[in-house]
């Protein structure tokens, strides 16, 4: 197998666009291509997208209990400060 | 900028958690507006307690004072009040509530910041000249993702984000838990958006590398 082109640092430079999708079919070509040889880069990537998983899946609603109701006062000190 | 009309967003951030709201919101929506509109007081009680406690789920993600998300969101609901007139109805109300609320904690996070952040060039990979990575990268246990539902996962990961400097956390939530887009980010942030792109990457990769430790192969499950 051949040695990539490109350097793991340009690739791990350049990871939030291809994770994101922002490159080119000729860019992510050659991401692809490093990826199938380096597998330092590969677990590289793998450990950032699971990053992304676990910060919004600890965050977002769903991961705890959402507040439904706002509490009475807040309710009041908005309508209060309205009136204003 | 708190208060300005919200675009027409693609998703509905503060609505992910339930089902497609049938037709019958929409009509509902429209005829809460038009009260709003005529001052009538019941209606912006209902506005407040519709959506008031989604927004401070959003406020206190961002903040980290209960007390800072409550009054982020008391400044969000009187920025929309004076704003009613200006919103243009393309896009849901809890679309352009959760843009008023989210402008109105980083108004919250920029009164308080007094001291210049952190650096964190040390949570960032570094190369040798060839280009190679100088510590090359070791995989994460299978299954590190799914292991949410263990509580001290969740807080490991919520101290791990919590030790983020401040503008590195708020992009982060901002665009992978608030899922705004690049544009409106920067825009909301007041930079490029390229910076807001390399600010990203940057606090993606010190957060991966805090949690490196806990998810990699052979390290502590």
């Amino acid at each position: 197998m051949s040695r990539p082109h490109l350097p793991c640092r340009h690739v791990i430079e350049f990871l939030a666009d291809y994770v994101d999708g922002e490159l080119s079919t000729e860019e992510r070509s050659e991401f692809d291509r490093h990826l199938a040889v380096c597998p330092p880069c590969v677990a590289y990537l793998d450990g950032y997208r699971a990053t992304i998983r676990l910060a919004r899946e600890t965050l977002l609603p769903g991961a705890e209990p959402e507040i439904e109701d706002v509490p009475e006062e807040l309710v009041a000190a908005i309508l209060r400060s309205r009136r204003r | 900028m708190v208060g300005e009309p919200a675009r027409a967003l693609g998703c509905d951030p503060m609505s992910r958690s339930e089902e497609a709201s049938p037709e019958g919101d929409l009509a509902a929506e429209r005829k809460l507006l038009a009260r709003l509109r005529g001052g009538e007081e019941a209606a912006f009680a209902e506005l407040v307690k519709r959506h008031g406690g989604r927004m401070l789920t959003v406020a206190q993600r961002m903040l980290r004072h209960h007390e800072d998300a409550r009054d982020a969101v008391q400044e969000a609901f009187l920025s929309a009040f004076r704003a009613l007139d200006r919103f243009e109805g393309n896009a849901r109300l809890s679309t352009w509530l959760h843009r008023i609320v989210v402008n109105a904690a980083l108004m919250k996070l920029r009164t308080q910041r007094r001291k210049p952040e952190a650096s964190i060039d040390e949570l960032l990979p570094t190369f040798l000249e060839d280009g190679h990575a100088a510590e090359p990268s070791t995989p994460w246990r299978e299954g590190s993702d799914e292991t949410l539902s263990r509580r001290e996962t969740r807080d490991l990961v919520r101290r791990s984000i919590d030790r983020l400097p401040e503008s590195y956390r708020t992009i982060l939530i901002l665009r992978d838990v608030e899922e705004l887009d690049t544009e409106e980010t920067a825009s909301l942030l007041g930079v490029s958006v390229n910076a807001a792109k390399t600010r990203l990457h940057r606090a993606r990769q010190a957060l991966r590398a805090i949690l490196d430790p806990h998810f990699r192969a052979g390290g502590p499950s």
